[in-house]
Order: structure tokens, then C-alpha cells, then sequence
């Protein structure tokens, strides 16, 4: 019994719905609308100034979304330039013996960093590891005919290109055998090519580097990212300027001790290997690789003279703090939103007390209590809504102007101005529903008597 | 005689004005006949307005019953009150009361609007309507571009716009000058020949003749009816 009583109320409830669906109501819904802009547009300035809330809410939560998505774009593409199966091991100057050295005025060699016996050890203890680059990055001079450049000299073994996913622009890398035969020949990278021959193609020319020539053979790509894979002996900011040159040449040439006129007087400084490369085939061990090198390396150096870079773990924090930077934009947003919801909400309240008349001549002429509701529900939508389209704008054009101006990537994702909007509609819902009751529960004798 | 439009019986109307019951109405009964052109009179506080507001179903007795054509109105819930006064009240009141915001075709459009008509059919009641009225070189002009006469012409093609069984107007003429209150009042002239039922509050005798049907109040009673000839 009670459920064909259900059926039946359901039913004409949906008759109903139906009927509210015709076209006239739609008609209705978009004249209830032209006087709410009316009504809005009657009020420019104050309306303006209430929506300014919700504007600066909405620009804010879109900018600070695009900035952050836009920075954790960049690190996670830097990270993913160094390669995500990659584990960095770096040799780093302890801060102690710089101190030592400093007060110390004659020559002073000090021995630290990575040794090709730490290497082995680990190639030899941790399964899973496909591939190991060992690099001396060494800063010289780099002279062809009258040009000079300072730059890295990077030796390194034959996979480096391909453990960095650094491309050749012409030319091939050095070979295994120029490796082992520890021949004189050199890769050079873009920005050393352009330096050094701005004319002519390097192929095939020599460049010297202190007393020796050597045999360009390749020429680099530029390199996207590079920001972080950059070693500790090159500069920190300019653009890389790298040669490479097989590891045994470096080794031979250079020998492992380095000396430097330092401003304390001459250092000399002893560092078997400047970085490797620790490639793992399973992605999802890298990061546990990382940890075991970490222990090995802890076992094996008496002090912390070494660092472990894991890009991937580097990758999860970039996404972490991209979250964090969300919820902390989505926070920022809620209380500017809030703000500007009650703005909207006493600017209905006067509305609707400005208008009693305007209500009562409504309700006489045949408008019921929904329709009165639904017109100034209408109206704060309008008004957040249009308050939100504003800030949308906004939001969209600051991160055009901070990429502009200060070359930071911005992304501005669809989801962000979308949710942005529709969260700024619903305040105008939210906190003009008690204004909107308000107008609806007025005594229509009342309000026709309202001057 | 005519058919019953609408008719009050024994109607009563008491305010609560905070601990003390104040009764405006006690026991009013009339009938109201198609086509009657009624002006209702009495001094102030005699329960005019009270009556006015519960033939226009803005009110509800407190006891008694309100027949508006076939219908009840004394037991209907609001959003039936509000329906009733769309398809069968035309209002028109002392201050105009049109929505300044609106043209004049919009004001004019307003109650069928709320009846839900389509947007064509308003449009071309509204503007012949506004036409009637003389207003028809204006149908695009607001309402503080008007003036007073023309601002209650403008209420009285709306009132009309929905076809209603009585149009209710309280005080017409009180705010206009005497040409344009002239004017006005030959329009309800030609209301009344037209065969509409229209119900006037005036305090004015001078309108009141025009009538054809006097009805006046005194504390809440009926105190005379006399059908004029």
C-alpha cells in the first residue's frame, strides 16, 4: 500500500520535474536573469566591489595552482632529464678540510671523494645495477686558434649519452676502443661549439686543453634540463660548457691530483672520481639501491665525502610539495571564497531590503514564494558567477605576465579556472540562500506598504 | 442580474497586536456581480485596506469565507493564493507600484510572466494592451520616464493583461492631478462598459458617483450598499 502511494507521488513529482523542463520555463529562467543583470547593472560599482572577493579568491587559487604546477613541472623534468632508473653518486668536499686548509698557508693535499674501489664494491654487492658511469669532471681552459673558454672536462666511459638521455647533435661519442687505447679525442657540447666555433663545423677539428690536442668527434645537443645534473667543479649557473673525453685520457692526462691557486695560497686536491652513475633495471628498486649505496658508501669513507642523488625520489617530492603548494592554495582560496561569499550575502540582504516593494509588487502580480527565491538566487549567482569569470581572466593572464617577466614556467591546467568557477557559483548559491528566504517570507501586505 | 464573480461571507479579520486582539472586520458578507463597478467608502480605520487586502488575497480572513469564482480562497495554502492572484486579480494601486527597472511592456508582461505564458503570446497581449491604454508610442520607455498618468495607465493595461475576474484598485487617482485622474477614470468607464468588474477604494465622493455600486464601511460593518442607477 505504501509503496504504490510512493510510486505515486514519485511519479507526479516527476511530472512535474517535466513540466518545469518546458521551454517557457527556460524562457522564464533567462528573463530572471535579464533583471538580475538589470538589477546588478543599476548597483556597477557596488556590486563590483562586493564581487572583488570572490575575483581576487579565484585569481589567486588559479595563479598560485599555475606557478605551482608550473615549478613542479620543471623539477620533475629536470629530475627526469638525470633519468629516473639513475642513482648519482657525487663526490663533495667535506666543509671541514676547507676550513683547515684555508688557515694553513703552505700546500696542503687533501684526498677525498669517491674511489674506483667504491665503484666496484657496488657494482659487485648490488644485484639489479645494468650499467655504471664513472666521471672526472675536471674545470680547464679550452683553446682553438685564438678562442678561449673555461669549461668542464668531463671523462666518462662510452654510456654517458645514453644514461642521460643526451643526444648528439653531429658526429658520434667516443668508442670503447678510443676508450681503451686512452686516445686524444673530445665531444664537445653545444654551448662550447658555439663558443669556440661560431663559424665553422667542429668536426674534425682540435681543441687544446693545457699542453695536448685533441680530436673533436662529436658535438652535443643542448642540454634541456640541466640545472641540477651539473657537477660541483662547474659553475653554478651559466649555461653547461662541457667536453667529454674517454675517462682512461682524463685519468692519464690529468693524473687523479689536482692543484689550484686558491686565495689562501696553492691546494691541491686528490679526488679519484668527480660522480658515477648508477644505473638500475628495475625502476621500482631504485630507490632501495639508493639506500643500500648509501649504507656501503657510509661503511667505506670515514667522512660523509660523497652525496646520493636518487632523481626519482627527487620526483616524489617534487610532486609532494606540488600537493602541498595545492593544499595551501586551495586554503587560500577557501577563506578569500568566504570572504567574498558573505560579501555577496550582504549585498543580497541590501538588495532585498531595498526592493521590498519591488517583492511585494512581485507576489501581488502572481509570484510565488519559489519564484521570488529563484530570482534572487539568480541574481547572487550572477554576481559570483560574473565575480568568478573576472578572476578566471585575471588568474589566467598573472601567470602569462610571471612567465613574461620573469621567465618561470606557469602551467595553467583546464581543471584549475573550471573548479575555480564553479566553486565561485556555488558560494553565490550558498550565501544567497538566506537572503533570497528572506525576500520570499515577506507578508506581501507588508511589503507593498514598504516605502 | 449578472452571475457571482466572487463574494465575501461573514468574513472577520482580527490583528494581534502584541497581547491585544484587534478586530478590523466583523462579519462582512457582499456579493460582487459580474460587471459591477463598486467603490467602496468609509473613514479610515473602518477596515478598507483590511477588506481590499482580502479580496486580493494578500490576506486571509480569520473566519469566514472568500469565494473567488468557484474557488475557496479561505483555505488555500500561499503558492495557491499566489496562482489565484495571478489568473484571476488585477491590482492596481494608489502609487502605481511598477518595477522601475522594467519597460513598460516588461511591467505590463509581468503577470504573465509568473503564469507561465510564452514569451510571444505576452508580448503581443502587452502590446495591445499598451495601445489601449494609449501608451503604444511607449512600450520601451521606463517608468521615471512617464508620468504620473501615464505610470498608472501603465498599471491598468497590466492589471488587465491577465484577464482577471475583478481588478481591485485602491485609491487610483489619489496620487494624479485632476486632468490626468480624469483620464483615468474614463478608462474605468470604459472597463465598466466593457463588462469588467472593477472595485475601487476612494475616500473621494466625486469618484465614487462615477460608480454604480456604493458600498460604505464603518467599523468593520457594512453600513450601506446602494446600487446607483
Amino acid at each position: 500500500m505504501t509503496d504504490s502511494v510512493n510510486h505515486a507521488t514519485a511519479a507526479s513529482a516527476l511530472q512535474r520535474l517535466t513540466q518545469h523542463l518546458r521551454p517557457v520555463y527556460w524562457t522564464r529562467l533567462r528573463k530572471t536573469a535579464e533583471v538580475g543583470i538589470k538589477s546588478i547593472q543599476a548597483h556597477g560599482l557596488r556590486s563590483l566591489l562586493t564581487v572583488l572577493g570572490i575575483v581576487i579568491g579565484v585569481a589567486a587559487v588559479i595563479s598560485m595552482l599555475a606557478v605551482s604546477e608550473g615549478a613542479s613541472f620543471e623539477a620533475q623534468q629536470q629530475f627526469r632529464a638525470l633519468g629516473s632508473n639513475n642513482i648519482i653518486i657525487k663526490s663533495v668536499k667535506p666543509a671541514s678540510m676547507e676550513a683547515s686548509g684555508g688557515s694553513n698557508m703552505r700546500p696542503q693535499a687533501i684526498s677525498y671523494g669517491l674511489t674506483y674501489e667504491d665503484i666496484l664494491t657496488i657494482q659487485q654487492t648490488i644485484p639489479g645495477i645494468s650499467n655504471v658511469i664513472p666521471s672526472r669532471i675536471i674545470k680547464k681552459d679550452v683553446r682553438h686558434l685564438g678562442r678561449d673558454i673555461s669549461t668542464d672536462v668531463v671523462g666518462t666511459t662510452v654510456d654517458y649519452p645514453i644514461s642521460r638521455n643526451y643526444n648528439l647533435r653531429s658526429g658520434r661519442f667516443f668508442s670503447a676502443d678510443e676508450m681503451l687505447a686512452q686516445r686524444n679525442v673530445a665531444v664537445i657540447s653545444d654551448e662550447v661549439a658555439s663558443a669556440l666555433f661560431p663559424m665553422t663545423n667542429p668536426l674534425g677539428e682540435s681543441i687544446r686543453i693545457d699542453g695536448n690536442y685533441y680530436n673533436i668527434v662529436g658535438v652535443m645537443e643542448p642540454e634541456a634540463y640541466s640545472n641540477l645534473g651539473r657537477s660541483q667543479a662547474g659553475s653554478s649557473n651559466a649555461a653547461p660548457t662541457r667536453i667529454f673525453i674517454p675517462l682512461s685520457a682524463a685519468r692519464y692526462r690529468f693524473g687523479e691530483t689536482l692543484v689550484r691557486q686558491a686565495a689562501s695560497g696553492v691546494e691541491m686536491e686528490t679526488v679519484e672520481l668527480h660522480e658515477a652513475i648508477i644505473q638500475v633495471e628495475d625502476q621500482d628498486q631504485v630507490e632501495a639501491v639508493g639506500q643500500i649505496i648509501e649504507q656501503i658508501l657510509e661503511r667505506r669513507h670515514r667522512r660523509v665525502d660523497y652525496a646520493v642523488e636518487v632523481p626519482l625520489a627527487l620526483i616524489r617530492q617534487a610532486e609532494e610539495s606540488a600537493l602541498r603548494d595545492q593544499i595551501v592554495a586551495g586554503a587560500i582560496a577557501g577563506i578569500s571564497l568566504l570572504v567574498g561569499g558573505i560579501g555577496i550575502m550582504n549585498i543580497m540582504l541590501a538588495s532585498v531590503t531595498e526592493r521590498t516593494r519591488e517583492i511585494g509588487i512581485r507576489r501581488a502580480l502572481g509570484a510565488r514564494k519559489q519564484d521570488i527565491v529563484q530570482q534572487f538566487l539568480i541574481e547572487a549567482v550572477i554576481l559570483s558567477g560574473v565575480g568568478g569569470l573576472i578572476g578566471v581572466v585575471i588568474g589566467i593572464l598573472i601567470p602569462v605576465v610571471i612567465s613574461l617577466f620573469w621567465g618561470m614556467t606557469t602551467i595553467v591546467t583546464i581543471t584549475a579556472p573550471l573548479l575555480a568557477f564553479s566553486i565561485s557559483a556555488l558560494i553565490g548559491v550558498v550565501f544567497g540562500i538566506y537572503p533570497s528566504i528572506r525576500a520570499a517570507n515577506m507578508d506581501p501586505v507588508e511589503a507593498l506598504r514598504h516605502a | 442580474m449578472d452571475s457571482v464573480v466572487a463574494s465575501v461571507h461573514d468574513v472577520t479579520k482580527t490583528y494581534l497586536m502584541g497581547e491585544l486582539a484587534v478586530q478590523v472586520l466583523h462579519g462582512i458578507s457582499i456579493d460582487f456581480y459580474q460587471g459591477d463597478y463598486i467603490s467602496i467608502m468609509g473613514p479610515s480605520g473602518c477596515g478598507k485596506s483590511t477588506l481590499m487586502n482580502i479580496l486580493g488575497c494578500l490576506d486571509q480572513p480569520t473566519s469566514g469565507s472568500y469565494f473567488l469564482g468557484d474557488k475557496d480562497t479561505s483555505l488555500m495554502n500561499d503558492n495557491e493564493l499566489s496562482a489565484i492572484r495571478g489568473a484571476r486579480l488585477g491590482f492596481i494601486f494608489q502609487s502605481y507600484n511598477l518595477i522601475p527597472q522594467l519597460t513598460v511592456l516588461e511591467n505590463i508582461e509581468l503577470p504573465l510572466f509568473y503564469q507561465g505564458h510564452t514569451e510571444q503570446h505576452s508580448r503581443r497581449i502587452a502590446t495591445e494592451l499598451a495601445d489601449r491604454v494609449g501608451l503604444g508610442d511607449r512600450l520601451h520607455h521606463r517608468p521615471f520616464e512617464l508620468s504620473g498618468g501615464q505610470q498608472q495607465r501603465v498599471a491598468i493595461a497590466r492589471a488587465l493583461s491577465n484577464d482577471p475576474l475583478i481588478i481591485l484598485a485602491d485609491e487610483p487617482t489619489g496620487n494624479l492631478d485632476s486632468k490626468s485622474g480624469a483620464e483615468i477614470l474614463k478608462l474605468f468607464d470604459e472597463l465598466h462598459q466593457q463588462g469588467k468588474t472593477l472595485i475601487m477604494v476612494t475616500h473621494s465622493d466625486e469618484l465614487a458617483e462615477r460608480s454604480q455600486r456604493q458600498i460604505r464601511l464603518r467599523d468593520g460593518r457594512v453600513e450601506s450598499d446602494d446600487r446607483l442607477s
